[in-house]
């Protein structure tokens, strides 16, 4: 077991290894300030302190119901079939004078079950009118299973928490896509 | 110390209580120390933290946790030896413990050879482990008992040979006059810090560390308890407090080796200087300067059981025989020759 | 890297005879130890069932499927995206790789071509799967043969490149971000300059797996020599990715396949390979396979063409009828997928050809007539995903 060359054995680097993270975690401002591990280790103690979670994370879907037309196309493409939508026509005045009423769809029920989403956003991405959007929230965790699914108030409350696009890396052709204000009825 | 006098079995409680709570108390820091924070932040995390202030109550919660589980038997098992294994293990720490100098006369038990006893009943818990290995009636706690006490038994003999080493250069096998001579002794001339023979018995220190590493079973020696991750071996019956039993005494027999060799190697409680040994302070700075010594030992058999990878059982087996025991006796020999020598 | 030598194969091969001689004395012959569904060692809910005989395992077979989840079923009922949404979950420590074979396959059957800055975006996130995925294997080896250090290491460093695939995809381990055509979005402002720091984080990270790691003489006594493949025998079971690598087969479907497919014929990368075939070995090769990613993904970051990242493809996808299998080189080995169409809106079958399955399939050869710890350390450097082997 002696090693074959007269070299300290590579089980005295592992050592070194170990004791260098050690003392990284204990020192993060090196040796010459006081300790303070709860700031080199690499964890974040939550519920204390929290990430901030990427412009893009996809932690719950809001729904922007002005936009939305009940085109029922986020309820065909969810892969688990998650989306509920229940609307009703109801005649909008023309928009010209002496025009014909206008035929619109008004949600009675949107809901997303979040105990089977997948998180993977086709919803978002087919919707034709943007009536979907993405934001990084996830503290949504509930007691009972039921109250998983989220109704249309709640994911219109989602809305005020969307984060703006960002811009993209140079390079890119894609233009950003502008997220409508928030805050209306 | 103490102006009292005291009957004779009166002493003996106190002095029981005493030495117990020394070595419960080093355990539950260490454990704390070590095992949940200096662990941790070797793998860049935090460790408990909610339990008390930074976490360190989290070892009575622990405690707690496995005091209140069911105590269970396996139908087969042999419940006279499966219960009694637990405290045989522990027990053979405690007899450990009690020989260790904390202080000019403060040792549990005063005992004129006592580095022999304490390397003969070290071994004793050779024979806990194998009672939980044949009495759990399981054919793999068998083998993790068997192979652990082929382990123990094979690593028993790089430790003493080691400790001759010591033996030769301080001239008595009590553990008091090795402190002694370590502390009065001199490195080739100059006594400037005494003679520790962590310096001149480097090999020496460095068997006993990789022999103690074996006899704790831990970490590159651990195959026996983790069995290849199957079973956790000799132990794989046990639960609550029995569990709780062999965890204590994994830790304390972790301090019990470290302050035996803190004594042998580190200079025990004395301190490098002539009024190192004989001032009365002693007898309150003594205690204090082997438990400092015996943590920083302990941390050592943690940073390396926190780093390494296993070693299968065979592969343990040769170390220990083919090249930790030669060159143990090397050190023997040499050590011999240069005490007439010089 | 010396090879195992003779005397240590002959020694080894006393010891079992010695143990032999033993478990005969001890009766212990016929045990039959159960690896799993549930265990730490197995990378999840794989089953080995192996006869022993003390400590020498006479057979030994893997039981699988305790983790299908049935997607090829699964797939004929579901359309081209949402295909893709599912199949992040077959390897799912390397979840883009999964969806790159899919929407090749598909986009060969519709004739469509990805734009360049398409090809280079779907070959970054390809290698960044790559790293985060053998990142882990290398500290969750070390897990294996008892070093539980490497793991936490592991996992510390894999969140840096998690979080850059979160913030280009929304998701860090489920991105769903290829489509036929191109790729869902564009790069955020700042992201390839925070990529290059995490490489140069990985490749830190790299070398301190090797100095725990492969300096280590325990890990050396543990891995060499242990869990031979000779070459024709991988070949024989259909082995690929760095199990093959390992046993000197130089092959990789980045540079002897797919040509046009992904952005490799423009970078610069090696392959390595070893003679070796050991437990070691695999792991050897796999550590410099995460550093050669690394610097992929430097190049990738720094050669990015710009341009559309979305060929025109129509709203509602119906891919024409045929038939097309495309495999890459996956962090696990060669996955592939085999879609036939019939002009529909979903596949009428799609076929997955996974790594892991046959990477797994070898293990009642391999594990005749070793010791119970070696099952483990062996298991482990064949690295299999369950989810890759039960689909």
């Amino acid at each position: 077991m002696a090693p074959s060359k007269p070299q300290l054995p590579g089980v005295f680097k592992g050592l070194g290894v170990t004791l260098k993270e050690a003392f990284k975690t204990m020192f993060p401002d090196g040796l010459a300030k006081p300790p303070s591990p709860s700031r080199g280790a690499q964890t974040v103690q939550y519920p204390r302190e929290k990430e901030t979670p990427a412009n893009r994370s996809r932690g719950v879907i809001s729904l922007h119901e002005d936009n939305c037309t009940s085109c029922m196309l986020c309820v065909r493409e969810c892969p688990d079939w998650c989306i509920y939508i229940e609307a009703h026509k109801t005649l909008a005045p023309p928009r010209r004078a002496g025009g014909k009423p206008r035929a619109v769809n008004t949600l009675d029920r949107f809901d997303i079950d979040y105990s089977l989403c997948m998180y993977c956003g086709i919803c978002v991405e087919v919707c034709p009118f943007e009536a979907l959007f993405w934001t990084p929230e996830y503290e949504y965790s509930e007691f009972k299973i039921a109250d998983l699914i989220h109704d249309k108030d709640r994911l219109e409350q989602w809305f005020d928490t969307v984060p703006e696009f960002e811009a993209y890396e140079s390079g890119s052709e894609a233009k950003v896509k502008k997220v409508p204000p928030k805050g209306a009825s | 110390m103490l102006a009292l006098h005291l009957a004779y079995w009166q002493e003996t409680i106190l002095r029981l209580v005493i030495g117990l709570a020394a070595l419960l108390g080093l355990t539950g820091a260490v454990v704390y120390l070590y095992l949940f924070k200096f662990v941790s932040f070797m793998q860049s995390r935090l460790g408990p933290m909610e339990a008390g202030p930074y976490g360190s109550l989290q070892l009575l919660a622990e405690v707690g946790k496995w005091l209140q589980k069911e105590d269970v038997f396996t139908e087969r098992a042999d419940r006279f030896v499966f219960a009694a294994s637990p405290f045989v293990v522990i027990l053979s720490t405690f007899l450990l413990f009690v020989v260790v100098p904390a202080g000019p006369t403060d040792e549990v038990a005063h005992m004129s050879n006592s580095l022999l006893y304490a390397l003969a009943v070290s071994a004793i818990s050779v024979i806990g482990i194998l009672m939980a290995g044949w009495a759990s009636a399981n054919k793999y706690a068998l083998l993790g008992g068997l192979r652990a006490a082929g382990q123990l038994v094979a690593y028993e003999l790089p430790m003493v040979l080691a400790v001759i080493g010591v033996v030769i250069s301080a001239g008595s096998l009590n553990l008091q006059h090795i402190v002694a001579a370590q502390s009065t002794g001199h490195v080739f001339g100059w006594s400037g810090i005494g003679n520790p023979y962590i310096l001149t018995q480097f090999t020496g220190f460095l068997i006993f560390l990789i022999a103690m590493q074996a006899e704790l079973t831990q970490t590159p020696f651990d195959m026996p308890v983790a069995e290849s991750e199957l079973v956790a071996g000799y132990m794989v019956e046990y639960t609550g407090i029995r569990f709780l039993v062999y965890f204590i005494a994994e830790f304390a027999t972790a301090i019990g080796f470290s302050a035996i060799a803190a004594t042998l190697f580190l200079g025990g409680w004395g301190l490098p200087a002539s009024w190192g040994i004989g001032h009365e302070a002693m007898h309150v700075v003594g205690p204090i300067v082997i438990s400092a010594k015996t943590v920083l030992l302990t941390g050592v058999v943690f940073w390396v059981r926190f780093s390494f990878p296993r070693f299968r059982e065979d592969q343990l087996q040769r170390l220990a025989w083919k090249f930790l025991i030669p060159l143990a006796l090397g050190n023997i020999v040499v050590t011999a020759c240069l005490k007439v020598a010089f | 890297m010396t090879a195992v030598t003779d005397r240590q194969k002959l020694s080894y091969i006393a010891q079992q005879a010695a143990d032999a001689r033993i478990n005969v004395e001890l009766e212990t012959e016929g045990m039959t130890l159960n690896l799993g569904p549930q265990h730490p060692a197995t990378h999840g809910t794989l089953r080995i069932v192996a006869r022993l005989d003390g400590e020498q395992v006479v057979s030994a077979d893997p039981v699988m499927g305790y983790m299908h989840r049935g997607y090829e079923k699964l797939a004929e009922v579901r359309t081209y995206a949402q295909i893709t949404t599912l199949v992040n979950r077959i390897d799912w420590l390397g979840s883009f790789a999964n969806e790159v074979p899919f929407i090749l396959a598909a986009e060969r059957l519709m004739g469509v071509e990805a734009p360049p800055r398409a090809k280079w975006i779907r070959t970054l996130l390809f290698e960044m799967a790559r790293v985060a995925n053998i990142g882990l294997f290398l500290g969750e080896m070390g897990l294996q043969v008892g070093a539980v250090t490497p793991a936490f290491y592991a996992f510390r460093d894999r969140e840096f490149v998690l979080n850059q695939i979160e913030a280009v995809t929304g998701g860090r381990f489920h991105p769903n971000f290829d489509r036929i055509g191109g790729i869902k979005d564009d790069l955020p402002k700042g992201w390839i300059e925070e990529t290059k720091a995490v490489m140069v984080k990985m490749r830190d990270f790299c070398d301190e797996m090797e100095d725990l790691l492969l300096g280590s003489e325990i890990f050396a006594a543990r891995c060499r020599g242990i869990g031979v493949i000779p070459p024709d025998v991988a070949l024989q079971y259909g082995l690929s990715g760095a199990n093959l690598r390992a046993s000197g087969i130089d092959w990789d479907l980045r540079r002897d396949g797919n040509h046009g497919l992904l952005a490799y014929d423009e970078l610069d990368f090696k392959v390595w390979t070893h003679p070796d075939g050991d437990s070691f070995a695999r792991f050897w090769v796999r550590l410099q396979e995460v550093r050669e990613a690394t610097k992929l993904v430097d190049q990738l970051c720094d050669g990015m063409p710009s341009g559309s990242i979305q060929a025109k493809v129509p709203r509602i996808i119906k891919v024409p009828a045929g038939e097309a299998f495309v495999s890459t080189e996956n962090p696990l080995g060669e996955m592939g997928y085999y879609v036939i169409s019939t002009g529909d809106l979903v596949p009428f079958r799609v076929k997955i050809r996974s790594a892991s399955f046959n990477n797994v399939s070898i293990t009642p050869w391999l594990l005749r007539g070793v010791y119970v710890p070696d099952i483990i350390t062996i298991l482990g450097s064949l690295y299999f995903i369950l989810g890759d082997i039960d689909r």
